[in-house]
């Protein structure tokens, strides 16, 4: 019976982000089109809402090619790790209070460990595998360049990354993701509490989810298509989707670590019923979400890439510093 | 009873099947017409010039030492964040120790000019009458403009 | 056996698989790919000791950061060629045959004759030790001293590492 309301909550997760996943790609060419003041996909469906269908059974029905020179198993093993990777941060986010429903109560979280934040750390570590060997197995020049600088930009903006959660955690005094957002009750949202750290934070989560500005492990003019120049049909289809995946994650960690997570303020006062109020809590956290994503988006479209040494510049020499003086800020703040 | 570590490990194997799963289905659906020219290193559709393996800037090495060295210390803030609201100032004051001694390297590194990376310098050619197309290393991009 | 013990063997025998498929690969890249399933191996086995500050801190600086350095040597080196790998052993071989063989003949006495007296001790509070606030309080108590050493440690890293670059650019 215990193994029924864990699975139940992983099957309901994964329809969800895949879901967001192939309408976020339609979001992000239909904003883009937008932008440059074209139309973008409007053909299938009503208004283009069946394109994600559209492309996912393109993907599936496209020819693999594996280059003859490429390590065989490395090369299909590296999509596999990215998506597995992107999509396993989502186990300990909550995305809703408990719910009452059948006569008990349901956590709205997959695994409630007491290493929440250390967990997605030593996850969002691991993605720079998926990467760097696909760089590598592919035997190509660009692959191998852009994996080999992804992989510098990720370790160099994980250190920040780390160091501005530190800021969180010496407020809220806790790893779990659940007590951060409790924490954060009646609009005590970390983003003005620690603005610093959730400045660098986001940045570095760009960084780290290779979006632009800090695209440049495939940075088109320079290196064709990257680490991915070797992939076709679903392996690049694979790889696509945990860049999308990531940019969930990053997302709703940010919500949950600095926005507030599910919490919806004065939403427990007005007197609705407790389902009504969970499941506006749920909603307040999609919103939430779906708003930070746009901002990726439009941050995308809108502003050029940065210069290899200008992105190492900024991860050490200015982001590191920052994350540093705001652990020194937070802690001076807290004692007095 | 499963702990959440457990159902962190069936998130991870769910995942892992979902993916594979999506690379076997379309294995036994996709077209397969495999043929040499098609199997040869992409490089822009000239024949593909020596090794790829090129020889690499000892910069990403230097930059992953020092980020191993850094990631052990923001390990060690971990339990420190979550203590120090009950220890108050001794905790402040001995991971300020902690953190003086990593900065004082940080700065080493720094102005060992470690952490600086090549700023690209434009060569710039340029048409001079009587002489012909002339480059010159040292022309501010600026200048560029002025020709 | 219990679900515990279930996991537990799973776990070494995937560890000592790991490590051993490790040192047979010619490929680089494959011995660095099983080190990394041994990490994670270990990891588990952490876990399963009710240690967790350590198990995340295994995947989030050994095989995180560590293992990012390895495979960055591997493209630095240029290992296209298996060949350039070989060595030759010689003297060296028969040293390492012969300290193994004295490990294994040293293990093998614990095994045999210290086991049966040394029943494990579990502490009390076993349950909350590998918890990072129990890590956090022991640290700035108990283990101050060693934690402030270690940044003097991490400084000689630093500047271990800016000496080693130097050494090569000059060239």
């Amino acid at each position: 019976m215990d193994i029924i309301e864990p699975l139940v909550k992983i099957v309901f997760i994964f329809l969800i982000t895949l879901t967001t996943v192939a309408y976020l790609v339609l979001v992000e060419r239909r904003v883009s089109a937008f932008i440059q003041n074209r139309i973008g996909p409007n053909r299938v469906g009503p208004a283009g809402l069946l394109q994600p269908v559209a492309d996912i059974v393109k993907l599936f029905l496209k020819e693999d090619i594996v280059p003859k020179a490429a390590n065989k198993f490395v090369h299909s093993l590296a999509p596999l790790i990215s998506l597995v990777v992107a999509m396993t941060t989502f186990a300990v986010i909550p995305f809703g209070n408990s719910i009452h429903l059948f006569g008990r109560d349901i956590k709205l979280m997959i695994a409630d460990v007491n290493v929440g934040i250390l967990y997605i750390l030593a996850l969002s570590s691991l993605g720079v595998y998926g990467i760097t060997l696909s760089g590598w197995s592919s035997n190509n020049k660009y692959s191998l360049l852009g994996g080999l600088r992804s992989s510098a930009q990720m370790i160099s903006y994980e250190l920040s990354m780390g160091l501005s959660i530190i800021g969180v955690l010496m407020i809220a005094g806790t790893l779990r993701l659940d007590k951060i957002v409790e924490s954060q009750a009646q609009g005590m949202w970390y983003f003005w509490r620690t603005p610093i750290s959730f400045i660098t934070f986001v940045i570095a989560s760009f960084a780290e989810t290779n979006r632009l500005p800090f695209d440049l492990p495939e940075a088109e003019p320079e290196l064709v298509g990257g680490y991915h120049t070797e992939y076709s049909g679903m392996k690049f289809g694979l790889f696509f989707l945990a860049e999308y995946a990531n940019m969930i994650t990053a997302s709703a960690i940010i919500v949950t670590l600095y926005l507030g997570g599910w919490q919806l303020p004065f939403v427990g006062h007005i007197g609705l019923p407790d389902l009504a109020v969970s499941l506006l809590q749920i909603a307040a956290f999609g919103v939430k979400v779906g708003l930070v994503l746009l901002f990726f988006i439009v941050i995308r479209w809108t502003i050029p890439r940065f210069r290899y040494d200008q992105l190492m510049n900024i991860g050490w020499k200015v982001m590191l510093p920052l994350a540093l003086a705001n652990i020194l800020i937070t802690g001076v703040a807290l004692l007095w | 009873m499963l702990t959440d570590f457990g159902r962190i490990l069936i998130f991870l194997l769910i995942g892992a099947v979902f993916t594979g799963g999506g690379l076997v289905a379309s294995w036994l659906l996709r077209p397969r017409r495999p043929y040499p020219d098609k199997l040869s290193t992409y490089e822009c559709g000239e024949e593909p010039i020596g090794e790829p393996w090129v020889k690499f800037n000892i910069r990403f090495y230097v930059v992953a030492l020092i980020f191993i060295v850094f990631d052990v210390e923001v390990v060690f803030l971990f339990p420190w964040a979550l203590v120090f609201k009950e220890m108050g100032m001794f905790a402040f004051v001995e991971m300020a120790v902690f953190l003086g001694i990593l900065i004082v390297g940080y700065a080493y590194v720094w102005v060992k000019g470690d952490l600086d990376w090549d700023k690209p310098s434009p060569k710039v050619s340029r048409y001079v009458k009587g002489v012909g197309v002339v480059s010159d290393e040292s022309v501010d991009v600026t200048e560029q403009v002025a020709v | 056996m219990s679900f515990e013990q279930v996991v537990f063997y799973f776990l070494a025998v995937l560890a000592a698989f790991s490590a051993v498929m490790m040192i047979l690969q010619r490929n680089p890249v494959n011995s660095a790919l099983y080190l990394i399933l041994n990490f994670f191996c270990l990891g588990g086995l952490y876990l399963t000791l009710n240690a967790q500050f350590i198990a995340m801190v295994q995947v989030l600086v050994y095989a995180g950061a560590i293992m990012v350095l390895f495979l960055f040597v591997i493209m630095l080196l240029n290992l296209g060629d298996d060949r350039r790998l070989r060595e030759h052993l010689g003297l060296r071989m028969y040293l390492g045959i012969g300290f193994s063989v004295a490990l294994v003949l040293e293990l093998l006495f614990i095994f045999l004759f210290r086991s049966s007296n040394s029943a494990v001790q579990q502490s009390a509070n076993a349950a909350e030790m590998g918890t990072v606030e129990y890590v956090g309080k022991v640290l700035f108590t108990r283990f101050l001293f060693p934690f402030e050493v270690t940044s003097l440690l991490l400084l000689a890293a630093i500047v271990g590492a800016v000496i080693l670059a130097k050494k090569k650019t000059a060239e």
